[in-house]
């Protein structure tokens, strides 16, 4: 449960969220996604533009990479574009099903969304885990070129991602006593 | 909407168990009656519709809690539910698609089965669009229950306890039409007001469906 | 001083703490009057002779078992609209509540049945869509106790009394349709031009006024201990963080 935080992230840069496990890392990506409401304050996110990647990377083991793929392509309106698979390295994974996939693999293909739904801010909680180093050096560099293309990025990441971006520690807002929640009403 | 759509089919089928399951189901239920009932023909073909009605209510039954359960474990409903994808077309499709996969050929095969129970020839295209009209209805509502329980662990005999009661008026008016067919009596009224609950249902529970997955995607943090 | 103010859970409790000893020495008085006057009071009916004196369990409880679902759908209607946890509580109580009268309605008519029609139980329109209405409370009472998260629990819940309801009356005319009944017509209504006779209806309308008073009385007691519940847990929780 967090308290009293305020940001605001302009267009071409990132936000970089840390804090201990528990704070509300995810809660925060998930009110800024619409998921949750918050219990006060104010958001202003153009919901339209928002693509959030959650923990879980929805991946249907039963379709092959493509096809995972291309159902994401469509339901964000965008024609499949080829060049995706390599910027995820997934190239050679095309035909494959997913279910046969490794970890790593299954979040890159988790991730590959991002590229294919054209959205210009991404809401991004721990997005490497599981992926190896080449792959989380990858990843910056598909970061770093959405960045260059006036995108951007709010992250919650335990690693050393984005060294030049903003950090917001949480930790100073960790609530002081229990906020306002529902059962406040019957004390 | 129709990726969404083709999506759940592929899985379907691609996936195995679901539909041939509630379909074997259905085959043995109605195996099980004569056991039960005895073998006299005049029975048989009395009991028929209703007999084929519920058996096939039960099948659809059976595949409910996929629905939603697979998509809300691996975390595609929180994906879907953040993209341009209204909600409420969501349930609409993914009862779309549960329809096609369990109703349709539950209502294919119930006329073959009728044959077991020695229902009338002349009855069966009465079944079948009656079936074809009424497992639509019975998706759409299974789907709001499924929208209910999807946060429960074991929430598979809840969901027939909150589902069964809604199904009541579409089973009515089903295998009324079947039975006034049987009777070589005239069936318009119940069969149009089995459409009439299905067209209902596909108008309004979608939206109830969408407000209940919100409560449950809200809550799962 | 509007309605409002007793949305908030204190003033709910005290109000209830003050009220109950009232309301159900009210509901006592009422049905003690009403069922001993009923019972030894009143001549045996031409017909059906004595057996007709269970009207005066049967009429009110199967009144407040549909009265009762009317209730839980304003108060889910509340709660979902005003957001007032009071409200969703009350909707919970009063549930339970219902189902009990539900099953003494059924049972009380299978007792009456026996003797009249000759049978306990018949698919009549009525008893079919008391029993109908009997699983509808039944998975109203069975999602309330399997979701943990209680906000989301009385949001879902009021999502389902809301559907339950328009399929609960769907239902009445299906089953309306599907077969006519044995039952008598409606015992009290107002335009009907055959009632049933004045010296039957008086002690009848003081036990329908206690069946009403015990069950705001049952309401408020169930009521207020759901708020202690949630007060209880809230205490907790808060211990827990501190």
């Amino acid at each position: 449960m967090l308290e009293g935080v305020e940001f605001s992230v302009a267009s071409g840069t990132a936000l970089v969220l840390r804090g201990a496990n528990g704070i509300g890392k995810t809660t925060l990506l998930r009110t800024l996604a619409g998921l949750q409401e918050p219990l006060a304050g104010r958001i202003e996110v153009p919901r339209e533009d928002l693509i959030y990647a959650s923990h879980a990377d929805g991946v249907k083991a039963a379709l092959s990479v493509e096809e995972n793929l291309a159902f994401w392509a469509e339901v964000y309106g965008r024609p499949l574009d080829g060049a995706v698979f390599g910027t995820f390295d997934l190239e050679d994974l095309r035909g494959r099903l997913a279910g046969t996939l490794s970890a790593g693999q299954k979040r890159r293909l988790g991730l590959a969304r991002l590229g294919v739904a054209d959205r210009r801010i991404w809401l991004l909680d721990e997005p490497t885990v599981s992926l190896d180093r080449a792959s989380v050096a990858a990843f910056e560099g598909v970061l770093r070129a959405h960045l260059a293309a006036g995108g951007s990025v709010i992250i919650a990441t335990h690693i050393d991602l984005l060294g030049e971006a903003e950090v917001l520690e949480l930790e100073p807002f960790r609530a002081a006593v229990m906020p306002e929640t529902a059962d406040e009403a019957f004390l | 909407m129709k990726a969404l759509f083709l999506r759940d089919l592929r899985l379907a089928i691609r996936a195995g168990g679901g539909f041939g399951l509630g379909l074997a189901f259905f085959l043995i239920v109605v195996v099980l009656v004569p056991f039960g009932v005895g073998p006299e023909t005049e029975v048989l073909r009395r009991i028929a519709p209703g007999i084929l009605w519920v058996a096939a209510l039960l099948a659809a039954l059976l595949t409910l809690d996929r629905i939603f359960a697979l998509d809300w474990e691996d975390g595609s409903l929180a994906l879907l539910a953040t993209s341009p994808l209204p909600l409420e077309a969501v349930a609409l499709v993914k009862a779309a698609a549960h329809w096609v996969t369990t109703g349709v050929p539950l209502a294919v095969a119930a006329p073959v089965l009728g044959i077991l129970l020695s229902l009338d020839g002349s009855v069966a295209p009465v079944l079948l669009i009656s079936l074809l009209i009424g497992t639509l209805g019975l998706s759409v509502i299974g789907t709001f229950g499924a929208a209910l329980t999807v946060g429960l662990r074991r929430g598979g005999l809840l969901l027939s306890l909150l589902v069964l009661p809604l199904y009541v008026p579409t089973l009515i008016f089903g295998a009324e039409a079947v039975r006034r067919a049987g009777d070589g009596q005239p069936f318009g009224t119940p069969l149009l007001l089995l459409g009439g609950i299905t067209l209902g249902a596909c108008a309004l529970l979608p939206f109830a469906s969408a407000a209940v997955l919100r409560i449950n995607l809200k809550a799962s943090a | 001083m509007s309605f409002w103010e007793f949305a908030n859970p204190r003033r709910f409790i005290a109000l209830s703490d003050r009220l109950v000893p009232w309301v159900s020495g009210l509901a006592a008085l009422l049905l003690a009057v009403g069922l001993i006057w009923g019972f030894f009071f009143t001549p045996d009916d031409f017909r059906q002779g004595s057996t007709v004196k269970i009207i005066y369990l049967h009429v009110p409880s199967a009144m407040m078992a549909i009265n009762i679902w009317v209730m839980m759908l304003v108060a889910s209607l509340i709660w979902l609209i005003r957001r007032h946890h009071v409200s969703a509580l009350a909707a919970r109580a009063a549930a339970g509540v219902g189902v009990v009268m539900t099953v003494m309605a059924l049972f009380t008519g299978a007792v009456w049945g026996q003797p009249m029609w000759g049978t306990w139980w018949a698919w009549d329109p009525r008893l079919t869509s008391f029993l109908i209405l009997f699983l509808f409370y039944l998975g109203y009472l069975a999602l309330w106790a399997a979701i943990e998260d209680p906000d989301a629990a009385a949001d879902l819940t009021s999502v389902l009394c809301l559907v339950g309801s328009v399929f609960a009356v769907l239902s009445r005319y299906a089953v309306n349709f599907w077969n006519q009944g044995l039952h008598q017509g409606a015992t009290l209504s107002l335009d009907a031009e055959e009632n049933i006779s004045d010296v039957f209806w008086q002690p009848l309308v003081i036990c329908i006024a206690g069946f009403v008073m015990l069950f705001l009385a049952l309401v408020l007691v169930r009521t207020a201990t759901e708020i202690r519940l949630r007060r209880i847990a809230a205490l907790e929780r808060r211990a827990a963080h501190a």
